[in-house]
């Protein structure tokens, strides 16, 4: 939990996802470009939790900076020529914080439907556009032709996705301690603040439209790096990066992990993709309704998500082994 | 130049008259419950797929089968609204909005396992069949039907909020949910009821609306964003935003597809950005 | 002298409905002053304006001599400006320290700092703990808002309030439902606070608004009907009637 009553100090348990992420490198070199993958929507669904779970902003339409990194990255390299990973890096970055500040700037005076809407218009808009400027974008056969040096002229992406493994990683973990002093900060207790009651932080004489653009553009920026990544790793960009979908998979996956609680973000994606990765393919239907079917549980008894349930196991643990614990202190 | 114009009218005014009577039900529940219901397609899908079904394997004809589409899909509805909807009225729009992405999830995944990739096939009776002609010009007698049938109920629906108890009922819970509910209206039902109805409508639209909007397992995450669309424009808990809303778009998007196929949906997404930021709470909404 | 807020000819209709009429209201530095009125006197529309909630039909609104009837809401709370709700408005899910402190670093302008964390934050922390003291709230400090009884409740609504610094607090019916035997707690926090903040309290429960105020004015009809010492107004009689006579009924 955040705030002025926090303690602010890394925990163990903080540096498990760590810890996890270099077993699976060394254990399970075969499955290198799934874990790549996961970790690229591990940093999604972090960007997506500094606005919707900690500042209350909901979207269906993070997806809108996703696909713009995605497309940027790539087209840097496909058409432009320009194959360092880092300068792709920068500019997926700089245009999605712009398309974060502008579009922030314009639809957060709105609140409910009208918000949603505007969210979902604005990426259901870059879709179209990816989808008929075929000449840049590559249209419905997607982009393809994205080629990425060697890191720092040294490291070559390899067949195996060592490389892109450890460079996602690395990437995810510097987003990580992003946010993490962020929601830790007093501006991150500022935006549980407007998240519980918009109204009395307008009466204490919080500007409250501004913060909310400042963490917007934030959280844009970070989905674009994000986005930037996967076209690197996968040295193709398709239409799926944008529009209603991809917003509804990252939403879906932030709630499963647990939203509001900064390791959900890390728990959602993991369990969502590889569940996916073993059952979609072959019973593509029965995937969809079993996602539905939890995503309904969750949403009427077990608000949470999958930290959520850790946590009241915990604590009706702790009750009965220690009764009188400070119980409180982890609900949320 | 002219007879085209004609043409893109006539087939904008069918398709805004189907999204109408598909949305429709979303504005009122949406208005009166402050449900945000991202599920509604799921109902008029239904429509579709009893329409075809009940034609196709139990030959029933094309009256009844739409009749039954409405009926079915409005008793279902309740059913639903009863186990799930009703619990979660009040509760924030992140979780209304991730329910119903789950219950799109779940009633896709459905309709693939029973009705296959095929989109459902309407077979119309022969007196639907066939081109009318009319001012010189031939028409698609179905289509012609189609917005004529749909005036018929929208004419009767509109007379049933404007004229009747209920309808008192329901403008007056729109308006002032509390005040409604210290009158002695029994919100309960009055709710129930007028998602039935709404549900039924979609359903009723998803049927007649299989010709324009092709009824397959994808169609209530394909066509969603178009009926958030009608009704966000038109403003939640109106009759008449989203009539004209329904029909701008209906219009625009099929003047686009003819004329300047290129830009694909970019202008009704524009525009709708264009008109949600000038008026928030939609052309004639009461409610943000 | 500089009065700590001030009104002239202050004006509001709705349509052809007027709620307030030429208002001319002065409260002093310092001040102990009641607004008391019949429901329905427009004693919540004239709050509203006074802190830009509404915007006044004609007329002025004066801060400390300067002129703020066209500022915004977050503007006025920085020129000194602190109000409380009829209805208890909390971070209800937040922790009772971080109400309070939440407004602690928006005064101070901490609160747009990213890169530190909250908690380091010592002098806000101990301001707001030393707020939570003054309101009697000192142990309560970790408990979420929502799980405190509402009389507590009310109280932090102030101590959220006093957070701002205000140098003229507003208290909207500060002991609306709270039990009668607690807004004797109330109002015993309320008698304790600094005599350098003027205090506006708008309120029907008439023991604590004649045990509070140094000064009463009433409002009926949108009209200052007479303002005086709580003794003066206990013995007009115009108040009895319009006012009193019709509680006491």
């Amino acid at each position: 939990m955040s705030g002025y009553s926090a303690d602010t100090r890394i925990r163990w348990t903080e540096w498990l996802p760590w810890v996890a992420a270099g077993l699976f490198f060394f254990l399970m070199p075969e499955y290198l470009s799934l874990g790549a993958r996961i970790l690229i929507f591990i940093l999604f669904a972090l960007s997506l939790d500094l606005i919707l779970g900690y500042a209350g902003i909901v979207t269906l339409g993070h997806s809108a900076f996703f696909g713009l990194g995605a497309y940027t990255a790539g087209i840097l390299s496909a058409r432009l020529g320009v194959n360092d990973a880092f300068l792709q890096l920068a500019a997926a970055a700089g245009m999605s914080a712009l398309l974060g500040m502008l579009t922030g700037a314009v639809i957060l005076r709105t609140r409910a439907l009208t918000l949603l809407m505007l969210t979902l218009a604005i990426t259901a808009i870059l879709l179209e556009i990816a989808n008929k400027w075929s000449t840049m974008t590559g249209g419905a056969d997607g982009l393809s032709g994205v080629q990425v040096s060697p890191l720092l002229g040294l490291f070559k992406f390899d067949l195996f996705g060592r490389t892109a493994f450890l460079y996602c990683l690395i990437v995810l973990f510097a987003a990580w301690w992003v946010v993490r002093r962020i929601i830790y900060s007093p501006y991150g207790a500022m935006l549980t603040g407007i998240r519980d009651n918009a109204a009395r932080m307008h009466a204490i004489g919080a500007p409250v439209y501004w913060r909310l653009v400042m963490i917007y553009t934030v959280s844009a920026t970070m989905a674009g790096v994000a986005g930037a990544l996967l076209t690197q790793v996968n040295q193709f960009v398709g239409l799926n990066v944008l529009g209603l979908e991809p917003s509804g998979d990252i939403l879906v996956m932030l709630i499963l992990g647990g939203v509001g609680r900064l390791y959900g973000a890390f728990v959602g994606p993991v369990v969502y993709i590889v569940v996916q990765d073993t059952l979609a393919k072959q019973y593509p239907e029965y995937w969809y309704f079993g996602i539905g079917v939890l995503l309904i549980f969750v949403v009427l008894f077990a608000r949470g998500g999958i930290l959520g349930i850790f946590d009241k196991l915990r604590d009706k643990w702790l009750s009965h082994s220690r009764p009188k614990s400070s119980a409180r202190a982890s609900a949320r | 130049m002219l007879s085209s114009v004609v043409s893109v009218a006539f087939h904008g005014v069918a398709y805004g008259m189907i999204l109408y009577v598909i949305s429709v039900g979303l504005s009122v529940t949406m208005g009166l419950m402050g449900f945000i219901n991202l599920a509604h397609g799921v109902f008029a899908m239904a429509g579709g797929f009893v329409l075809s079904s009940f034609m196709a394997r139990f030959g029933v004809p094309f009256p009844l089968a739409v009749l039954s589409a409405f009926v079915l899909v409005a008793l279902g509805s309740v059913v639903l609204e009863r186990l799930l909807y009703s619990r979660l009225y009040g509760a924030g729009e992140l979780t209304q909005v991730l329910f119903s992405i789950g219950l799109i999830l779940v009633s896709m995944a459905s309709a693939r396992l029973i009705f296959g990739d095929q989109a459902a096939r309407v077979l119309l009776p022969d007196y639907l069949r066939g081109q009318l002609h009319m001012m010189g010009r031939d028409f698609p007698t179905y289509r012609v039907f189609i917005i004529f049938f749909s005036l018929g109920i929208i004419l009767l629906l509109w007379f049933g909020v404007e004229r009747t108890r209920w309808g008192a009922m329901v403008r007056a819970a729109v308006d002032h949910r509390a005040m409604a509910q210290s009158v002695g209206i029994n919100t309960r039902l009055l709710f129930m009821a007028t998602f039935a109805l709404g549900s039924g409508l979609a359903g009723l639209g998803g049927a007649l609306g299989a010709d324009i909007l092709p009824v397959q397992w994808a169609y209530p995450f394909e066509h969603l964003v178009y009926f958030l669309i009608v009704v966000a424009v038109g403003g939640l808990g109106s009759l008449r935003g989203p009539f004209i809303a329904a029909l701008l778009i209906g219009v625009a998007d099929t003047a686009c597809k003819y004329w300047v196929p290129e830009f694909g949906a970019f202008l009704v997404y524009a525009a709708t950005i264009g008109i949600l930021l000038w008026r928030p709470m939609g052309l004639f909404g009461v409610r943000a | 002298m500089a009065f700590a807020l001030q009104t002239e000819k202050l004006c509001k209709s709705f349509g052809a409905l007027t709620v307030a009429d030429h208002i001319d209201f002065r409260l002093e530095p310092g001040a102990r002053h009641a607004l008391i009125g019949p429901n329905g006197a427009g004693k919540t529309t004239f709050v509203n304006m006074l802190t830009g909630v509404l915007a006044p039909t004609s007329g002025s609104i004066f801060l400390n001599d300067q002129e703020v009837t066209n500022t915004s809401q977050a503007a006025r709370v920085r020129l000194g400006l602190g109000r409380t709700f009829q209805i208890t408005t909390l971070f209800r899910s937040l922790p009772v320290l971080d109400n309070v402190a939440l407004a602690v670093a928006e005064r101070t302008g901490v609160a747009k700092r990213m890169w530190r964390s909250a908690s380091s934050c010592k002098d806000i922390v101990e301001e707001s703990q030393n707020l939570l003291g003054v309101l009697g709230l000192a142990d309560d400090a970790a408990s979420a808002a929502q799980d405190l009884p509402y009389g507590k409740q009310r109280l932090l609504e102030i101590a959220v309030t006093l957070g701002l610094k205000p140098k003229v607090l507003l208290l909207d019916e500060p002991a609306a439902g709270v039990p009668s035997h607690d807004s004797g707690k109330v109002l015993q926090q309320l008698e304790k606070l600094s005599s350098d903040i003027a205090v506006l309290i708008i309120e029907h429960d008439m023991d604590l608004v004649f045990r509070f105020a140094q000064r009463i004015t009433v409002l009926v009809q949108g009209q200052v009907l007479v303002e005086g010492t709580p003794s003066e107004i206990a013995g007009d009689k115009r108040v009895r009637d319009v006012y009193l006579g019709e509680a006491h009924v």
